[in-house]
């Protein structure tokens, strides 16, 4: 039973570690943390942008007025007919997509928890927003916020439209970014489509996420 | 200053020319050069098998005859690791196995002041033009040892460079293996040969008429595959390159 | 399986020989470590304080395992209060016995995996499939693995040892009885293979309710999980199940949700040259509404506490599995993974594998010598584990046995079978070292003699001259020279 398992591995560590004084506790152990926490990007948002870019993102720019009609236009490009969105998008987003003169015609589906897998794969691109973005790695975060939605969402459709506003949601690093982060959240962290290096260890785009991953940096 | 030639046991039986031309080298550049006859062996065969105690003895002979000398010059990078490398761990291993400070002691004692050859020469004679003429195209080996471990760095180049009449071509992969290992030659023999394999047909293809190194451990292998395959590259320690004048080519 | 030594190969030169032989094999392998090699170094270079986080990464590593305990009992109490369930598995048959009750108790036949290191240790699937749970490898070399009725060959790339056309082949005939076909027509670009699995799992994906992984690691302060990976299938069986299995070696913790400011930095760019892979996921417990709503996390041992008893040998846990040292590695780059006999090849596997699961068999037992001790796995290790002084601490103990732990229990093992007559050599050149009379009067010989050695030599001197000239022995030796020339100069 692993109640005995438990109390029988934590012996075996102990013995194990007969070395280690016992007055030592593990902040005693040093950890020299002189690296970097930001490799000081000119410009963050380009620097993101040209990271996103480099593993085949495809990377707009909008000020929030032009941002309703870029979305409308990156979904019309291409073809999208079933477009899902997390329960908290800000309206003003689809306000181009939606109702407005000649409706492209694509459904908004608003996602629920009732939704399947399968009704995802129906789907053919999904709109979110995002927690942050880091300019460093190209990297943007996803913390399930409400403008964000479930993990699956932005995984099963394949084409992932991300909207990151810029420069409030771009760190430089990794260091910077992870105390903005809450590690009770789910965190789903993204840098670039779907890709595998397991073809002759050459990255190729394109595997089981989103084959197309856009984002569109709102200049704010 | 006191500096002593630690020749290796591998110098010493199969290549004294290379020990030789240290203490031409040396003397040229106005040092004196002392010789211990003492000394026999650094132990890394030993120890690198995996029988640690068995170089016990032989690290506490390097510290008794290497007592008193300024420096210890060493034209082996292998043979200068396993001072500066692994006899602190011998110290250190024995001195947890509750067998005294002796060796720990020797370590300390002997890790600062062995250096391998082109160290010395950059490091302490502060010379890279040491005067050599070699008329020949040359590529150069950095060996495992004295790449990665001591860190030899450009040094050795800068030597080479400054050498009159040689040639110094780039040797493709050059940071790769050359497959010697020590043991693992005759161990895993099959492995072995084909990293010399790869290794010789990069220095054939370079087109070089002789490959140089800092370890005539490597230079065995190497030398030996090339020799085995027929190819006319002769190994060459950086010693005998550096030592070389127009009066006489080693 | 047995602790990760794949059940009767052969000894590691027997294997490593027949496998420098096969050109293909070769071929396909110094393409691919070659062009990851280029890859990596211009990825590390892009950071001027790597040696910073190297040194931060090993630091970190070495606090976890100095308190392992302390950090084993936090991961307890943080993931069970995040709504998961904490298992203890003492060794690889107990592992795979709480995974198939669980995966029992859901009622369900199949599960999704996301490749892991720790499942492939404990023969998980085969373990399930005996259960009757069919268990489908979802990542593309896993897949590739899986199909082909293979073993793995790498720890980042299973089927690094396959080109794009062996590939096409195992797609197009093994993929219908696993599922869907290969679409018709397939041909060996990387693009057209990734699209059939994409296909092909897709299926899988979407019915799945019992999903098994690993993780990169488990932050002890907030008992969050990470898995990093390429392909969105980690995501997909994360994140679609109802069920998630977890199994997760003990030495995966590091303690705080900062330290992976570290790791996340150090593993990407080590493992496949990215600045950052496509996907990492975090998570913590279970989440209301997204994800699995039954989290388990088995927490495996097998082997590691008697490898965290060894003080030199103790750094091995350290390891992330970016496979960095498998990919510079000399010796692997000739032999592929398959001739290490085990699920970690290349350096790290001949010090791990020797560690957990112990050197009585041959093969982990020639483990240690499967190097040249060239020291670019050491170089390249993003967490500084000094993989060359490791082996040499392994062979110590194959040469001459000593006091080891086997689970829990110090033990004295006995040398490695075929040591016997090195280890008198080897007493016999030191005790001839230790006595330069004795060296001289033997280099003296030799050189007397030396019209006489054969070109090739005989019994263990063969494995020299079948590929290798012998130096001619000089006329004398150095000390000779230095005597008859120099020695009055002698103070």
């Amino acid at each position: 039973m692993t109640t005995d398992s438990r109390d029988l591995i934590l012996a075996r560590v102990r013995r194990a570690l007969v070395d280690v004084p016992a007055e030592e506790g593990p902040a005693d152990v040093p950890v020299p943390r002189d690296y970097l926490t930001t490799h000081s990007p000119a410009d963050p948002v380009r620097t993101l942008a040209e990271n996103l870019a480099d593993y085949r993102a495809v990377v707009h720019h909008a000020d929030p007025a032009g941002l309703p009609a870029l979305i409308a236009d990156r979904l019309a490009e291409r073809g999208t007919r079933t477009l899902v969105v997390p329960p908290g998008l800000p309206p003003e987003w689809l306000s181009a997509v939606v109702g407005a003169p000649g409706d492209p015609g694509i459904a908004v589906r608003v996602d629920s928890a009732t939704d399947s897998p399968s009704d995802l794969d129906a789907a053919d691109s999904v709109l979110t927003g995002c927690a942050l973005a880091v300019a460093e790695t190209g990297t943007i975060v996803l913390d399930g916020g409400p403008d964000q939605g479930r993990r699956r969402i932005t995984l099963v459709p394949d084409h992932h439209v991300c909207v990151i506003r810029a420069p409030e949601q771009v760190v430089d690093s990794l260091p910077q970014a992870l105390p903005r982060l809450d590690p009770a959240r789910p965190g789903t962290w993204i840098s670039g489509p779907s890709a595998t290096s397991d073809i002759e260890l050459n990255r190729v785009e394109g595997v089981h996420g989103p084959r197309t991953l856009e984002v569109i940096l709102v200049h704010i | 200053m006191r500096v002593a030639l630690f020749v290796t046991c591998v110098n010493d039986t199969l290549y004294p020319r290379t020990g030789r031309a240290v203490v031409a080298l040396l003397e040229r550049l106005g040092v004196t050069v002392e010789f211990p006859l003492g000394q026999s062996c650094c132990g890394q065969a030993q120890f690198n098998t995996g029988y640690r105690r068995e170089a016990e003895p032989l690290v506490a002979r390097f510290g008794r005859v290497f007592e008193g000398f300024d420096y210890v010059v060493t034209p082996s990078g292998s043979c200068t690791a396993m001072v500066r490398e692994n006899y602190p761990r011998v110290g250190s291993r024995a001195r947890a196995e509750g067998r005294g400070e002796a060796l720990a002691r020797v370590a300390d004692s002997v890790v600062p002041r062995t250096l391998e050859l082109t160290e010395f020469l950059v490091d302490v004679l502060g010379v890279t033009d040491v005067g050599a003429y070699y008329p020949h195209r040359v590529t150069y080996h950095p060996t495992c040892h004295g790449l990665r471990m001591l860190g030899l760095g450009e040094r050795p180049y800068r030597l080479l460079r400054a050498v009159r009449g040689l040639e110094l071509v780039e040797l493709p992969g050059a940071e790769e293996c050359c497959g010697f290992g020590g043991t693992f030659a005759v161990k895993n023999a099959a492995v072995s040969a084909a990293m010399g394999a790869d290794k010789a047909r990069a220095v054939v293809e370079t087109g070089a008429s002789a490959v140089c190194t800092v370890d005539n451990s490597c230079q065995m292998h190497i030398g030996g595959t090339l020799s085995r395959m027929g190819a006319a590259v002769r190994p060459v320690h950086i010693a005998e390159i550096l030592a070389s004048t127009e009066e006489e080519i080693w | 399986m047995n602790g990760g030594v794949y059940v009767g190969m052969p000894a590691f030169p027997e294997a490593a020989e027949a496998a420098v032989r096969d050109e293909v094999l070769r071929g396909n392998l110094r393409h691919a470590t070659g062009t990851i090699r280029a890859r990596r170094a211009a990825a590390v270079a892009e950071l001027s304080d790597w040696a910073a986080l190297r040194a931060a990464g090993a630091a970190i590593k070495e606090r976890t395992l100095r308190h392992l305990d302390h950090y084993l009992l936090q991961v307890e109490e943080r993931v069970t209060a995040a709504g998961g369930v904490v298992h203890w598995a003492a060794d690889a048959a107990e592992a795979n016995r709480i995974v198939t009750d669980l995966v029992r108790e859901t009622g369900e036949r199949e599960v999704v995996k996301v490749k892991s290191m720790a499942t492939q240790e404990i023969g998980l699937n085969e373990a399930l499939a005996e259960a009757g749970i069919t268990a489908y490898e979802t990542d593309l070399a896993e897949l590739i693995v899986q199909l082909g009725d293979d073993r793995p060959s790498h720890i980042l790339v299973p089927a690094i040892h396959r080109n794009r056309g062996e590939i096409r082949e195992i797609f197009a005939d093994r993929m219908a009885t696993w599922g869907r076909p290969a679409p018709d027509g397939l041909t060996d670009e990387p693009a057209e293979l990734a699209e059939a699995a994409r296909l092909h799992l897709r299926e899988k994906f979407l019915r799945a309710r019992v999903a098994v992984s690993g993780a990169n690691f488990v932050v002890a302060e907030t008992g969050t999980l990470a898995v990093v990976e390429s392909e969105g299938n980690g995501r997909m069986c994360l994140t679609l199940p109802e069920t998630l299995i977890s199994v997760v070696g003990i030495e995966k913790i590091v303690p705080t949700w900062r330290d992976l400011e570290v790791f996340l930095q150090l593993l990407p760019r080590s493992s496949t040259a990215e600045r950052m892979n496509p996907y990492t996921s975090l998570w913590t417990g279970t989440t209301e509404g997204d994800g699995p709503r039954a989290f388990h996390l088995v927490l495996l041992d097998n082997g590691r506490s008697d490898t965290l008893a060894d003080t030199v040998g103790r750094q091995a846990l350290r390891c992330i599995r970016c496979s960095a040292c498998l990919n510079v590695c000399p010796v692997y780059e000739r032999t592929g993974g398959h001739a290490y006999g085990s699920v970690y090849p290349g350096p790290i596997g001949a010090i791990l594998t020797p560690q957990l699961q112990g050197m009585e068999d041959e093969l982990a037992a020639s483990l240690p010598y499967a190097s040249s001790l060239c020291g670019a796995c050491y170089e390249v290790c993003p967490v500084a584990i000094d993989i060359p002084d490791v082996l040499v601490h392994l062979r110590e103990r194959a040469a001459n046995g000593g006091a080891v732990s086997r689970r829990g229990t110090p033990v004295r093992i006995r040398p490695a079978r075929g040591h016997a007559a090195e280890r008198a050599a080897m007493r016999a050149a030191a005790w001839a070292f230790d006595r330069p009379g004795a060296l001289r009067a033997a280099q003296r010989l030799g050189a007397a003699t030396r019209r006489l050695h054969p070109r090739r030599l005989p019994g263990p001197g063969r494995a020299w001259t079948a590929s290798r000239d012998l130096p001619t022995f000089p006329e004398q030796s150095f000390r000779d020279w230095w005597t008859r020339n120099r020695d009055d100069r002698q103070p």
